[in-house]
């Protein structure tokens, strides 16, 4: 794939540059009141749909209202995890200037802590997207998915892994964000890390004593639904908001970079690379807000800080963009996207050699094989 | 009686905070405030419930303030969030109606000033049912429960407001015993209350009312000489005087009064933020870093640092707006600051800066 994008020039490359920094001005001068009544109504959809869920699960003996509050309660932490909580500790609203709707107080219903869930996703992951060996989702996790990273034996179990993981996910994202790997290269103490795990079981109690206790409890005789409503939601959750992010960066088709091309990026290469690291999905317009809008997962990674409910708008612009620069742009439906992103982690289970290719914007990994 | 209450409402407290704790990070208020946004002690609220045109630039907002709301003090201010394109903007505004008056209910009264956007929104464009968001009252200028038996009010335009909280808690409590009042406006028609005033003036012996206006009319005189204030109230040495208006007037009293001898006998009030003295950019430009939220800002010499991180979407503790509360101040991390007030130029590492009135000289950083 992708062997357009050698042919272009810097020049090229800086207006392709130019031309998005373009499109992000316009929204920002357009941005206003609709937006904000958007996340507003969001959060007012997310709150009503949890005090269903809960009431519903009340009264779970009956079977519909089973159904009904584990649905409700799946759809509020969905809303919450993903097109909220993501957005808002992006700072993708605190040009509103509301104290309780920004990114350096929200407090979402993960494990993951706020601040270091932040950390390592607004300045790290962000940033060096798709760079092997800097970009902690690549080559730290037990999944290998790149030629870059070195085979291990245990790789051949990663599809089995990562299928049995994605029920626990909010639990596999908590305890990746503790940063064991940065313990190990000595880039935080000890003590810190133990202070963080201390914190993240705390939270974990927390959690579990509202979810498995007191819910449970509130509801008499319903108290056994009601657990297994509370456990059904959370599985639900973490299935669904797994498969969201993973075809995001793991699509086949997902090109990774090296420390030395990503070293002397302009904005317009920065800006190339984003596109080429990340993949879209298609969908009608209940599967964006469900996925957090990482179904525009291309130009969220452009505009980190635009608000979600404007990227729809914005990719059909990044889109002829892309043809006009023959740039590749990568989407289909979610379930091909999922089948893609599969066989990535097949292929990548057994060794691969690299084949390097030089190359100021093409990445190594991406050679057919 | 009163203990049992007391301790009935610390148990109350204490069940909701465990209740929240358990339900983290969704409160139950939060779920509440779907039903009635006036439900909430977190986010305080208060609902519009009738608009009065007081002058054709000054209007009287009647609020119903939700659960958040701990009452105030006649003399307070409250800072006020309201929403333009989307954006919370938040500005203080004087209480005018006097503590537990009309059911519970507050007063403010806004003037719309020609370049303000807020202030124009609110005093134009508010309706009844409008909500609003709201700050705990503030302000230490406030009358305490047994007042001084003489006072004299020196205000002009809108400085009229914080002084009106306190005379009709004054008259709500039987009358003022003995009031000056000397008020300075543009025209008759743009005395905020002028109806109310001059009615209390006939009604009441202890309240006397001296109107001044600036335009209009033949004789009239652009500003309000402190000699005049001395004719007009011969006895302003014994009185506790309130003054409360621009700059210009406040610095005219401060003064006459410190000439005198009487500058402790001076309470006074701002009622705009003073504009920078500064006379086009003299110093050189600077830049702003945000260090706990990592932002950085370009800021010229004659913009607050408040405005400056207001603008690039950072939530900025604020109080007053204009030097007063120290509600906003924050401590400095390296650079010098200007004070727009006096244009002094200041600044060490950990000082606690006044966001709202200090503006970049040069780079700068703040522990914010």
């Amino acid at each position: 794939m992708s062997t357009a994008i050698v042919q272009l020039s810097d020049s090229d490359i800086e207006a392709f540059g130019a031309e998005l920094d373009r499109i992000r001005e316009d929204f920002l001068a357009e941005r206003g009141e609709s937006d904000a009544r958007y996340i507003r109504r969001l959060i007012a959809v997310r709150r009503g749909l949890e005090a269903g869920g809960r009431a519903a699960l009340a009264v779970s003996l009956l079977p519909p209202a089973w159904a009904a509050g584990t649905a409700m309660l799946a759809a509020a932490r969905i809303l919450d995890n993903a097109e909220i909580g993501h957005s808002v500790l992006h700072g993708q609203w605190d040009w509103m200037r509301d104290p309780r709707i920004h990114s350096t107080t929200w407090k979402w219903d993960l494990l993951a802590s706020e601040a270091a869930w932040q950390r390592g996703h607004n300045d790290n992951h962000h940033v060096w997207t798709n760079v092997v060996g800097k970009d902690r989702d690549f080559g730290v996790m037990i999944l290998r998915l790149s030629h870059e990273q070195a085979w291990r034996p245990y790789h051949l179990a990663q599809p089995l892994y990562f299928a049995l993981l994605s029920p626990f996910f909010d639990w596999v994202l908590a305890v990746y964000e503790l940063e064991f790997d940065a313990v190990r290269e000595g880039r935080k103490s000890v003590g810190t890390y133990l202070q963080d795990t201390g914190a993240l079981l705390a939270r974990a109690a927390r959690r579990a004593a509202r979810e498995y206790v007191l819910f449970p409890l509130l509801s008499g005789p319903s108290a056994l639904p009601c657990l297994l409503g509370n456990v059904s939601a959370d599985v639900i959750r973490n299935v669904w908001i797994q498969s969201v992010i993973f075809v995001g960066h793991f699509h086949t088709d997902v090109e990774t970079f090296t420390e030395e091309q990503a070293a002397d990026e302009s904005r317009g290469d920065w800006y190339v690379r984003q596109l080429l690291g990340t993949a879209n999905f298609e969908g009608p317009p209940w599967l964006h807000i469900a996925s957090g809008t990482l179904s525009h997962q291309i130009e969220h990674h452009l505009f980190p800080d635009l608000p979600n409910n404007r990227l729809p708008q914005i990719a059909s612009r990044v889109r002829a963009l892309c043809e006009k620069y023959r740039l590749p742009y990568t989407t289909g439906s979610l379930a091909g996207q999922l089948v893609s992103s599969w066989k990535r982690i097949f292929r990548y289970a057994l060794p691969t050699r690299p084949v390097p290719l030089p190359g100021r914007t093409r990445a190594p990994g991406s050679t057919v094989e | 009686m009163d203990f049992a209450a007391a301790a009935a409402l610390r148990g109350l407290r204490g069940l909701v905070r465990t209740v929240d704790w358990l339900t983290f990070p969704l409160y139950l208020e939060d779920c509440l405030a779907l039903a009635n946004p006036l439900w909430s002690v977190r986010e305080p609220r208060g609902r519009v419930e009738a608009v009065r045109r007081e002058t054709p630039d000054a209007t009287t907002l009647v609020v119903r303030p939700g659960w958040g709301w701990r009452g105030h003090l006649p003399g307070q201010y409250v800072r006020v969030g309201v929403e333009l394109d989307g954006v919370l903007h938040w500005r203080p505004y004087s209480l005018t109606s006097p503590p537990g008056a009309h059911g519970g209910r507050v007063s403010i009264t806004v003037k719309a000033t020609p370049d303000g956007r807020v202030s124009r929104h609110l005093a134009h464009r508010t309706t009844v049912g409008t909500v609003l968001r709201l700050g705990p009252a503030q302000g230490r200028l406030v009358l305490g429960r047994r007042p001084p038996g003489r006072l004299l009010f020196l205000t002009a335009g809108s400085g009229i407001t914080p002084v009106m909280g306190v005379l009709r808690t004054l008259v709500a409590r039987g009358g003022p015993a003995d009031v000056v009042m000397v008020h300075s406006a543009p025209t008759r028609q743009d005395v905020i209350f002028g109806a109310e005033l001059r009615e209390l003036a006939a009604r009441c012996p202890g309240f006397r009312l001296h109107e001044h206006f600036t335009r209009g009319g033949a004789g009239t005189r652009p500003r309000l000489a402190m000699a005049e204030v001395a004719e007009l109230c011969p006895d302003w040495r014994e009185r506790e005087t309130w003054a409360c208006g621009p700059a210009g007037m406040l610095d005219d009293a401060e003064r006459h009064w410190n000439r005198h001898g009487r500058a402790d006998s001076l309470r006074m009030e701002r009622v705009r933020p003073v504009l920078p003295p500064l006379a086009g950019g003299t110093e050189k430009e600077g830049r702003v870093r945000f260090i706990r939220s990592g932002a950085e800002a370009e800021a010229d010499a004659v913009t607050p640092l408040l405005a400056v991180g207001e603008s690039i979407g950072l939530v900025m503790p604020s109080g007053c707006r204009m030097g007063i509360c120290f509600g906003c101040v924050v401590p400095l991390r390296y650079g010098k600051v200007r004070d727009l007030r006096t244009g002094w130029l200041h600044g060490e590492e950990g000082d606690l800066i006044q966001t709202c009135v200090s503006a970049a000289a040069g780079p700068v950083a703040i522990e914010l």
